[in-house]
């Protein structure tokens, strides 16, 4: 389970800006999504699971483990993944380097071809492929879920999966989060703004202005979010 | 052979035991193993310190192996070998050049290695320059490389060095017919008070011919880097020329491209990026569980790769 408590977030760039405000979350369900409007703290809620981001105040803790002094690798090794939400270049590395990593041991070609296949890219193609702008956007996603799946640990956190793919890479990404529903041992966190991934979920959490406004059920809070005006205009303009 | 020599041998050109094909050997000046075999000749030059390898037309997939080794401190010495590639041939070179220091004079090696290749030839030269011992003695290694491509010859050269070299300055000038192409790839990595030069020097001069090269450096510590290219495009033909290095710690690194176009019809285009790592970079392999050295090191080798 991850629990977050009071956790609190800002920034001073000329202006004072509270990002978080005291956000109290616990996540014990298989799959869960964020969604709310953009610049609502969504992604640095995931930054500071992941420890990207240290908190102003606040505690998380990892079944039951408080994690909040840890850095990211510490938090890495304690079992959270996180896929970006724009994916970072290499010069030099490959598609295989970076499975190889994220897996932490040596990788046999035979399971990076598993990895690859389950997010759609075939490995022959693919495996020496350095990460670069050579690839696209929706490979570059794809290959970012791929090392993701390749570390397998308790809780995988994945910042808006759908963003800057084509429709294309879109639809086997929905068939990737679902099979990854239906097969996954651990806590999935997905940030979204996409019905049909939302639809996937067991639980949605929406954020909005720096807090938690609702939890719930995707019964409960579709409905929602569709009828609450300016509550998450991007969901609302995608789903009419 | 010592051990020292050996282990010089195995970090400049992979060798583990004499290589198969034409070779020769130079340790501590001297000739320490040659192997001449039927399309490749090798001789010893009479007016100067060096060797010329004539390798016959038509020789295909066939090695040269020329590997230099310094462990004597404070051995100095240039060395002249020339290269002669005959029509439609398709070989690799291997050369390299290791110091052991463990004393306190400088060694010195400076290479001044011509490549004439004829028509329609094509040549891998790799290159590695490797330094290490304990003593305070400089190692110093200045390799100059001359490349004279005829009509629709074809060099690549890779050359390489990562660890133990104080001060160099490296040179390579070439000079290309009408469809003839050269690639140049460098890896350099300085650490320390290092020094590193690299000057390039290219004159396409026949119709359609091409180069292409490729710099990738790591400086760290206080090491100091210049990266200078010139290219002169005279005649309607492709030139490139790419500096990308990773700048650490207090290190120093320069980029100076120069392109001439003498003819309307010449392409010439230069990249250069210098900047430290990203930390975004870092940030990934973190996420996956690397240390930060960890992940440095990782982006290090990827790039130096």
């Amino acid at each position: 389970m991850l629990e977050l408590r009071d956790i609190s977030y800002e920034v001073d760039d000329g202006e004072h800006r509270e990002i978080l405000k005291n956000i109290n979350l616990k996540i014990d369900d298989h799959f869960v999504a964020v969604t709310g409007p953009n610049g609502g703290g969504k992604s640095t809620l995931a930054k500071i699971i992941a420890g990207i981001i240290t908190p102003a105040s606040g505690q998380i803790f990892l079944d039951g483990t408080d994690i909040t002094g840890m850095n990211i690798t510490e938090r890495a090794k304690a079992g959270i993944s996180y896929a970006f939400q724009q994916p970072v270049h290499f010069k030099g590395l490959t598609v295989k380097d970076l499975i190889t990593l994220a897996a932490g041991r040596p990788m046999k070609i035979s399971e990076i071809c598993d990895i690859l296949s389950e997010v759609g890219l075939c490995a022959r193609e693919y495996i020496d492929r350095e990460i670069n702008n050579s690839l696209s956007g929706g490979e570059l996603k794809r290959i970012e879920i791929a090392m993701v799946t390749a570390r397998g640990t308790k809780l995988s956190i994945f910042d808006e999966p759908e963003a800057g793919i084509d429709l294309w890479s879109f639809n086997s990404l929905i068939h990737v989060f679902e099979r990854m529903h239906q097969e996954i041992n651990g806590m999935i966190l997905i940030i979204s703004h996409q019905e049909r991934i939302l639809n996937v979920a067991d639980k949605i959490v929406l954020v909005n202005d720096g807090e938690v406004s609702a939890v719930g059920t995707k019964d409960e809070i579709l409905p929602m979010l569709l009828n609450a005006e300016g509550s998450c205009k991007t969901l609302m303009d995608k789903t009419k | 052979m010592d051990k020292i020599q050996k282990n010089l041998l195995e970090q400049v050109a992979d060798l583990h035991e004499v290589p198969a094909g034409a070779y020769n050997i130079r340790a501590n000046g001297q000739m320490a193993g040659r192997n001449s075999t039927a399309n490749i000749e090798i001789v010893t030059k009479e007016d100067r310190q060096g060797i010329d390898i004539v390798i016959k037309p038509g020789t295909k997939n066939e090695s040269v192996h020329i590997p230099v080794i310094l462990s004597e401190s404070g051995h100095q010495e240039m060395v002249y070998n020339d290269f002669y590639i005959g029509e439609d041939c398709d070989v690799t070179i291997i050369a390299g050049c290791g110091i052991h220091n463990c004393g306190v004079d400088t060694s010195k090696h400076e290479g001044i290695h011509t490549f004439y290749v004829k028509k329609n030839a094509k040549v891998r030269y790799v290159e590695k320059h490797y330094g290490e011992g304990d003593g305070s003695g400089e190692n110093i290694m200045n390799p100059v490389t001359e490349v004279h491509l005829e009509e629709n010859a074809y060099l690549e050269m890779e050359t390489t060095q990562i660890k133990g070299i104080d001060s160099t300055n490296r040179v390579t000038r070439g000079t290309l017919k009408e469809g003839a192409r050269l690639e140049v790839k460098e890896k350099i990595m300085t650490h320390g008070k290092q020094y590193a030069r690299t000057e390039f020097e290219v004159d396409l001069n026949g119709e359609n011919c091409s180069a292409n090269v490729i710099s990738r450096s790591v400086a760290r510590d206080t090491s100091k880097q210049e990266f200078f290219s010139r290219i002169n495009g005279n005649a309607a033909c492709a030139g490139h020329s790419e500096c990308d290095a990773i700048i650490m710690d207090k290190s120093c690194v320069t980029a100076s491209p120069q392109l001439t176009a003498n003819h309307v019809d010449a392409s010439l285009i230069h990249e250069a990026a210098i900047g430290k790592i990203a930390g975004e970079q870092l940030i990934k392999l973190m996420t996956l569980g690397l240390t930060e050295a960890e992940a440095e090191q990782q982006i290090i080798s990827g790039f130096l790769k």
